[in-house]
C-alpha cells in the first residue's frame, strides 16, 4: 500500500514536471535551443535532488550518481587541458615532433616519471614505486611548512594588542583574547593534569571554546540557508520566471 | 630490494624536507631557482593525481556491478555521467584534446546544466536537517550547551538585517562575540593545529611518520 | 501532546523552512543591509586602486559553494571592472574553473572589456601551497598557458607582472582551507595585500588573521556578498536573498527556543 503510494506521488511528480516545462516551452517563456533546455535540465537535477527530503528514491539516485560521474570526468578533462596538456604534453612530446621554436624540456621527464609512478599504487608487484613519489610530494610539503607555519601561524598570531589602550573597552577586549588563547592553548595541554589553576584556566578555555562554537554553528546555519535561497531563487527566477 | 622499497622513499622524503626547510632561510638565487624547478615539479606530479581518485571511484562501482550488491543498477549512471563528459571534453567542440580548449561547447553545456544545479542542491539539502537538528537536538542540558546556545543565537540575528530591526545592539553584540571569544578561541585552535602539523612534518623528515609509504613490506 | 511536538514529522520543519525562504523571496522586499568593516576594508582597498592596477582574484570554490560565493565574485568584479583595474584569475579546484571564467568574461563584457589586454583567466593548477610559491617565484612558470591555451608571457594585461609580488591586490574567495595557505606561502613568504571572501562556514574561522592584519578585509558567506552589492550600489541576488535569510534565522531561532521548552516541559512532567 505504502509502496505504491510512493510510485503515485513520483510518476504524478514527474508528470507535473514535464507539464509545466511543455507549457512553459510552447507559451516562449523558456527558449528551448537558447538557454531553455539547460534551464529545465538544471532544474531537474535541482528537483531530484531536493526529492531525498520527502524520502532517498531511485530519480535522487540517479541524479546523485550522475553527478559524481560528471563531476569525475569534468575533473579529468579539466586536468588535462590545464596541467597535463600544457606542463608535459607541450613541453616535452610535440617539440620533438613538430618544430615550435622551443626545445623539449627533458627534465619534466622528471616529476612526469613520477606522477606515472605515483598510479602504480594499485599495482600489487610495483606499488613500492609509488612511494618515491609521495616521498618527494611529502617531503616537499613538510620542508616548507615548517618554516612557513612557524612564521604566519605562530609568530604572528602571538603578537597580542598591548593592554594599555586608550580606552577602557578596548583593553578589557584586549585582555580577554590574551586570556582566551592562553586558556584555550591550556585546555589543549594535556601533557599537564587538569587541576587547581590549570583546571580553572582549563575551564576558561572551554567557555571560551563554547561562544566559538556558538558562533561557527550560527554561521553554518547562515552558510546552509545562503545555499538553499540560492536554488530556490534558480527554481523560480530562472526557471519559472516568478521573480525579475 | 627492501633498499628500494623502503630506504629510498626515506631518503627522498629527509632530503627534499630538509633542503626545502633549509631553503627558506637562503635567500640566494641558485636556492631560489631550487624552489622554482621544484615547486613547478610538484604541481606535474600532482596533475596526475586526479587518476588516482579516477580510479578509486571507478573501481568502487565497477565492484558494485559485477558483485551485484544492492543499488549496483545506480552505478552504471556513474559510468554514464562520466562517459558523456569525458567524450565531449576530448571532442573540445570537433577541435579534439589535443588543441587548445575550446569555448561553447557540449562539455561546458553538461557542466553548467548537470554538475552546477545537482552540486549546489546537494549541500543546500543540509539547510533543512540543520533546521530540524535545531528543533530536536539543540538542547540547553548544561552550562556549557547554554553559552553556545545563546552565542549562537545572538550571532544567528545579528548577521542578518532583521536582527538590527529587534535590536540595535544585536549586531554590536554579534561583532563582539566574532571578533573577542571568537577570534580568542580560534587563534588558540590555529596555534594548537600549526604546532601539530610542524610536529607531523618532522616526524615525517625524520622516518617518524611512515603512513604515506602505505602498507605492504 | 508534548511528546508529539518534540517528535514531530521532520518533513513538517522541512516545509516550515521552504515557506519561509520562498515567500520572502516571491513578496520582493528588500531589507537594509548594515555594512560591517571587513567588508568595507576590501571595498576601499579596490577602489583606491588606480587605473591598470593588477587584481588577482582566486576563484578557490566550486559549485558545490556556488550560492555563497559566486555573487561575491561578481559583485567584486563588476567593482574591479568599473575602477578600470585589471584583472586576473586562477583556480585551485578543478570544479571552479566554468564559474570562475563565465563571471570574468561575462560581466568584462558588460563593461566592453577585452580578454586578454583587461582580463585574463590562467585556470587551474593543482598543488595549493606549490602554485603558490611557483607564482611567487614567476606566474609564467606557474601558468605557461592561460585557461585557453594562449601563451601567457606576452599577454598585455599581465604587462608588469612577474610574480605575486608584483600585484597591488590579491583576493581569495575561498570554500576550503585556501585562504590560510595564501598567507602562509603567499602573502608572508611574498608579501602582497591580501583580502578574502569566504563560505560563512569558515567565516568565524578567518577572525584571527584579520586582527593579525595578515587579512585586510573579509566576506562571509551570502551576508558579505550582499555587503559588497550594497557598497557598489548595485544590489542583486544576495541583497535579495537578505529577506529570506532574515526570515529563515528567525525560524530557526524559535525552533531552538520551542524545542527547548518543550524539552524542558517534557521533563518536568516526568
Amino acid at each position: 500500500m505504502k509502496k505504491s503510494r510512493d510510485v503515485y506521488i513520483l510518476f504524478s511528480t514527474l508528470i507535473l514536471f514535464f507539464l509545466v516545462n511543455i507549457f512553459y516551452l510552447s507559451m516562449g517563456w523558456l527558449d528551448f535551443w537558447g538557454k531553455g533546455l539547460g534551464i529545465v535540465t538544471g532544474a531537474a537535477f535541482t528537483l531530484a535532488m531536493y526529492s531525498f527530503l520527502y524520502k532517498d528514491n531511485p530519480v535522487f539516485k540517479i541524479a546523485e550518481n550522475l553527478f559524481v560521474g560528471v563531476a569525475m570526468g569534468y575533473w579529468i578533462i579539466i586536468t588535462w587541458f590545464n596541467i597535463l596538456k600544457p606542463d608535459v604534453f607541450e613541453t616535452i612530446l610535440v617539440p620533438i615532433f613538430k618544430e615550435t621554436g622551443t626545445p623539449p624540456q627533458f627534465t619534466i621527464l622528471i616529476p612526469t616519471l613520477l606522477g606515472m609512478f605515483m598510479l602504480l599504487r594499485f599495482s600489487k608487484k610495483l606499488a613500492w614505486m609509488s612511494r618515491w613519489s609521495f616521498a618527494f610530494i611529502v617531503g616537499l610539503g613538510s620542508g616548507i611548512t615548517i618554516p612557513n607555519f612557524i612564521h604566519a601561524f605562530i609568530l604572528k598570531q602571538l603578537t597580542f594588542d598591548s593592554l594599555i589602550a586608550p580606552s577602557i573597552p578596548v583593553s578589557i577586549n584586549n585582555f580577554l583574547v590574551l586570556l582566551g588563547v592562553v586558556s584555550v592553548l591550556i585546555y589543549f595541554f594535556f601533557s599537564v593534569e587538569h587541576k587547581g589553576v590549570v583546571g580553572g584556566i582549563s575551564i576558561i578555555g572551554v567557555w571560551f571554546l563554547m561562544i566559538a562554537f556558538g558562533a561557527s554553528f550560527g554561521y553554518t546555519v547562515m552558510a546552509r540557508m545562503s545555499l538553499l535561497i540560492g536554488r530556490i531563487q534558480f527554481l523560480i527566477r530562472d526557471w519559472l520566471g516568478l521573480i525579475q | 630490494m627492501n633498499f628500494l622499497k623502503r630506504t629510498i622513499p626515506l631518503i627522498i622524503a629527509f632530503v627534499m624536507g630538509v633542503t626545502m626547510a633549509l631553503q627558506y632561510y637562503v635567500p640566494h638565487e641558485v636556492s631560489q631557482s631550487l624552489l622554482k624547478v621544484v615547486s613547478r615539479w610538484g604541481i606535474t606530479i600532482g596533475g596526475f593525481a586526479v587518476f588516482l581518485g579516477a580510479y578509486s571511484l571507478f573501481h568502487l562501482h565497477l565492484t558494485k556491478i559485477k558483485r551485484k550488491l544492492p543499488g549496483w543498477g545506480y552505478s552504471t549512471f556513474v559510468f554514464l555521467g562520466a562517459g558523456i563528459t569525458i567524450v565531449f571534453g576530448l571532442y573540445n567542440g570537433g577541435e579534439f584534446f589535443w588543441q587548445d580548449k575550446q569555448e561553447g561547447t557540449m562539455f561546458e553545456w553538461i557542466y553548467f546544466n548537470v554538475q552546477v544545479p545537482a552540486g549546489a542542491t546537494m549541500f543546500s539539502i543540509l539547510a533543512f536537517f540543520m533546521a530540524s537538528a535545531a528543533y530536536r537536538t539543540f538542547r540547553a542540558r548544561t552550562n556549557e550547551a547554554t553559552i553556545l546556545l545563546i552565542a549562537a543565537i545572538i550571532v544567528m540575528l545579528g548577521r542578518v538585517p532583521i536582527g538590527t530591526m529587534i535590536s540595535q545592539y544585536l549586531p554590536i553584540a554579534a561583532d563582539w562575540i566574532m571578533s573577542v571569544p571568537n577570534m580568542a578561541a580560534k587563534r588558540g585552535i590555529l596555534i594548537g593545529v600549526s604546532i601539530g602539523a610542524i610536529a607531523t612534518s618532522l616526524k615525517i623528515i625524520f622516518g617518524i611518520e611512515r603512513a604515506y609509504l602505505g602498507g605492504g613490506d | 501532546m508534548i511528546e508529539r511536538l518534540i517528535n514531530l514529522d521532520r518533513r513538517i520543519i522541512f516545509m516550515f523552512v521552504a515557506i519561509a525562504v520562498t515567500v520572502p523571496l516571491l513578496a520582493k522586499f528588500n531589507l537594509p543591509v548594515r555594512t560591517t568593516r571587513d567588508v568595507e576594508n576590501i571595498f576601499n582597498k579596490i577602489d583606491s586602486l588606480p587605473e591598470n592596477s593588477h587584481v588577482l582574484i582566486a576563484f578557490d570554490y566550486d559549485p558545490a559553494s556556488k550560492e555563497e560565493l559566486q555573487p561575491m565574485a561578481e559583485a567584486l568584479l563588476h567593482h574591479c571592472y568599473q575602477k578600470d583595474v585589471k584583472v586576473i584569475g586562477m583556480t585551485l579546484t578543478p570544479g571552479g574553473t566554468g564559474l570562475a571564467v563565465s563571471a570574468i568574461e561575462n560581466i568584462g563584457k558588460q563593461y566592453d572589456k577585452t580578454k586578454g589586454t583587461d582580463f585574463v583567466f590562467l585556470g587551474y593548477k593543482t598543488g595549493v601551497e606549490l602554485v603558490m610559491i611557483n607564482m611567487g617565484e614567476n606566474i609564467y612558470s606557474a601558468f605557461p598557458e592561460d585557461f585557453q591555451g594562449n601563451p601567457t608571457l606576452n599577454l598585455p594585461v599581465l604587462e608588469g607582472i612577474d610574480s605575486l609580488k608584483d600585484f597591488d591586490y590579491v583576493v581569495d574567495l575561498a570554500s576550503g582551507s585556501s585562504i590560510e595557505a595564501w598567507i602562509a606561502f603567499g602573502k608572508e613568504k611574498y608579501g602582497f595585500d591580501l583580502g578574502a571572501g569566504c563560505t560563512a562556514v569558515i567565516g568565524p574561522d578567518m577572525y584571527p588573521f584579520l586582527q593579525s592584519e595578515q587579512l585586510n578585509g573579509l566576506m562571509s558567506g551570502l551576508k558579505g556578498a550582499a555587503e559588497y552589492e550594497t557598497l557598489i550600489k548595485q544590489e542583486s541576488s544576495a541583497v535579495a536573498g537578505m529577506s529570506p535569510q532574515s526570515v529563515v534565522h528567525i525560524l530557526v531561532v524559535l525552533f531552538v527556543l520551542f524545542g527547548n521548552t518543550m524539552y524542558f516541559m517534557s521533563k518536568r512532567n516526568r
